[in-house]
């Protein structure tokens, strides 16, 4: 194993594969030209001047949008370099009167003002010699015609370079680069900069970097030591590995036990709670601070045994996340078997279409020995403690009612038997089938709230089987379609003044999270690990400013241009988004 | 035809760096004026980055700004209240 020195310019831990992006190199040749071709060349020059600048603009554009104004002034000095009239005057007298080819003349102009800036006695404007570089390969590029070698990789990598250009390193895909290694550069370098806004590792100045590295080599880069670590072996990879989720942990640390409200801005709040699957996740209700539990599924309580829970084995169980969400509530969902699970063998029907077939409330309301077992256990634990009963994938109000009716029996029965528990115990709806969305207005009516499972609806809305590898690409959440349906069952819920949460994946993700709260969603319930994260980002915007983002998010039919137009938003007021949504 | 010509501290932080030095160029493109810098014995093209940029102006140094022209008078001063004033 090498390891090599050099100046930590962003901090963090990197582990990952080498990729090089090479040095340019211009091969450039001195040609004499006729007289008659001095406006030739001299038109040529103009050219490449003024298709460089319209490109700088548009990176400039870019990273504004992405990275805020301040960091898009970086591109000043470079327009003004391409007009600067000292330079322009001494190409153009060179090809007029040494009868050089534009980019002879071109290239040694240059090369005489970054000699001048490389002899200052200041570090800030020695690197500025590399501005002047990076411009000079932009009109090279465009004299020559050549084009640049960008990143072509889909894993995440670290990036390894002689040097950076600022304009490179803006429009790398930020999304798959774990780090930065560069032999030259300081702590004010443009690498540097950007590094930093992104959140990225960064060691500089590490001097023989692309000489000691060779490509695909592991490395690891570890700003706190200010080393990089070349081919490491298994040992120090898992020493590192550790080191790195501590650092993240740190760097999350802040966040983490802080809060435990989910607050906007101005002031409006919502709740983040957690989705349990099994019971050991129970403990990372406290440890993530969510804000109780929005989906409590119950199917474990069934799946791999031959008999059934009893009704007393169902009460313990939900009396013991009730008492973990203390004073939050706690929303259980009635068992949604069928479609890929089932109960054991014996019960397993021969069904073409599983997900279309017998499976959740239709399940249960075929088997009322079943339900009704449940929902009494449900009921009972329901006494003194914050519980609420919430029926999977209803298709229309019929289903819903049947549903109810069965529960009113058990109420009745528990009465009868003496046996207490909560009379008002709410009753929610579960939104995940597109005939449900679509009669919101009805169930809403029927219901005490609704939760919005986005797995079924965006499988049933856009018909895409996300299992099936040919066509999940196709599964979307950004899909205009299901935005509208989201905004309509929200708004619907509203209008009949009942609550509305969100208990499927969307929910977590971040790049969501300020879309989501600007349809008005009032409660997100996601894995335990994820709510921080979320409550960070949401409590970064104001509620007003969401609402603007959620408006302008349904102008766009095309779900990777909202995806970024989201992106950019959550970037201009959360500095750790890409940090966050690299570390889910 | 009005010529200026005054010694001034640049006061800004980082001296006459990228930013700064473009938008001293921006400034003095707006004027019809000609502008030079002089430190020391060099003079160059106030109109020109790579020309500022050649002349490694750091914080504190002393220069002389000569403007020649019409507007001479009015490019003169804010282009002094730019170099004289504190901000990046």
């Amino acid at each position: 194993m090498i390891k090599l020195k050099g100046i930590s310019a962003s901090s963090g831990i990197a582990i990952g594969k080498a990729y090089f992006i090479g040095k340019e190199e211009f091969s450039i040749q001195k040609r004499e030209i006729p007289y008659s071709d001095i406006s030739v060349e001299i038109y040529r020059l103009e050219e490449a001047l003024i298709n460089t600048r319209k490109e700088l603009i548009g990176l400039q554009e870019k990273v504004a949008k992405e990275l805020g104004l301040s960091q898009a002034k970086i591109f000043e000095a470079h327009l003004l370099v391409l007009e600067d009239r000292v330079l322009i005057e001494n190409i153009i007298e060179q090809i007029k009167t040494k009868r050089v080819n534009v980019e002879y003349a071109f290239s040694e102009s240059i090369k005489k003002y970054k000699e001048t800036l490389l002899k200052l006695n200041d570090e800030y404007l020695r690197e500025r010699a590399i501005d002047i570089d990076d411009i000079a390969k932009r009109v090279l590029r465009k004299l020559l015609k050549t084009t640049p070698s960008i990143l072509e990789t889909k894993e995440k990598v670290i990036i390894v370079a002689h040097d950076l250009s600022p304009s490179l390193a803006a429009s790398l895909p930020k999304e798959n680069i774990l780090g930065i290694v560069t032999d030259i550069g300081g702590i004010t370098s443009h690498t540097a900069i950007i590094a930093r806004s992104l959140k990225i590792p960064a060691l500089v100045g590490v001097e023989t970097a692309t000489k000691e590295i060779k490509p695909s080599d592991t490395i690891i880069i570890d700003t706190l030591d200010g080393v990089v670590l070349i081919n490491p072996n298994e040992k120090i990879i898992k020493e590192y590995e550790f080191k790195l989720k501590e650092y993240i942990n740190k760097t999350f640390a802040f966040y983490i036990p802080k809060f435990t409200k989910t607050i906007t801005k101005d002031k409006k709040e919502l709740i983040i709670s957690a989705n349990i699957e099994f019971p050991e996740e129970l403990e990372l209700v406290e440890k993530y601070r969510a804000e109780g539990i929005g989906l409590y599924r119950t199917e474990y309580l069934f799946l791999g045994r031959k008999d059934l829970p009893s009704e007393d084995e169902q009460y313990k169980e939900y009396v013991l996340a009730s008492k973990i969400a203390k004073e939050h509530s706690v929303v259980i969902r009635t068992i949604d078997i069928g479609g890929d699970k089932f109960l054991n063998q014996q019960d397993t029907p021969n069904e073409m279409r599983p997900f279309l077939g017998w499976r959740g409330i239709r399940f249960c309301l075929s088997r009322p020995d079943i339900f009704k077992v449940q929902l009494r256990a449900i009921l009972r634990a329901s006494y003194n403690l914050n519980i609420k009963i919430m029926f999977p994938m209803i298709s229309g109000i019929e289903e819903l009612r049947a549903a109810k009716k069965i529960l009113e029996e058990c109420k009745e029965e528990l009465r009868k038997e003496n046996k207490k528990f909560d009379e008002n115990i709410p009753v929610g709806t579960m939104i995940e089938v597109p005939s449900a969305a679509l009669t919101a207005d009805i169930l809403a009516k029927e219901s005490d709230f609704f939760s919005i499972g986005t797995n079924d609806l965006i499988q049933y809305s856009l018909a895409v089987d996300r299992a099936n590898e040919k066509v999940a690409y196709l599964f979307d959440f950004g899909h205009l379609a299901i935005l509208r349906l989201i905004k309509n069952v929200i708004d619907i819920a509203h209008q009949n003044h009942i609550w509305v949460g969100m208990c499927g994946e969307t929910a977590g993700e971040p790049i969501y999270s300020f879309l989501l709260l600007g349809f008005g969603l009032d409660e997100f319930s996601m894995p335990p690990p994820r709510v921080p994260k979320i409550r960070h980002l949401i409590r970064n915007i104001s509620f007003k400013e969401a609402q603007e983002i959620a408006a302008e998010a349904l102008k766009y039919s095309n779900s990777k241009d909202l995806e970024l137009y989201l992106k950019t938003e959550i970037r201009k007021r959360v500095k750790e988004f890409d940090l966050i949504s690299a570390f889910l | 035809m009005l010529r200026i010509e005054e010694e001034v501290v640049v006061n800004n932080k980082h001296g006459l760096h990228a930013r700064p030095a473009a938008i001293f160029v921006q400034i003095a493109n707006k004027f019809d004026s000609s502008v030079m810098l002089r430190k020391e014995n060099e003079t160059v093209d106030g109109k020109s980055i790579i020309a500022i940029l050649s002349l490694g102006i750091n914080t504190g140094a002393k220069i002389h700004l000569i403007i020649e022209g019409e507007d001479a008078k009015e490019a003169f001063s804010e282009l002094k209240n730019f170099l004289e004033s504190q901000d990046d």
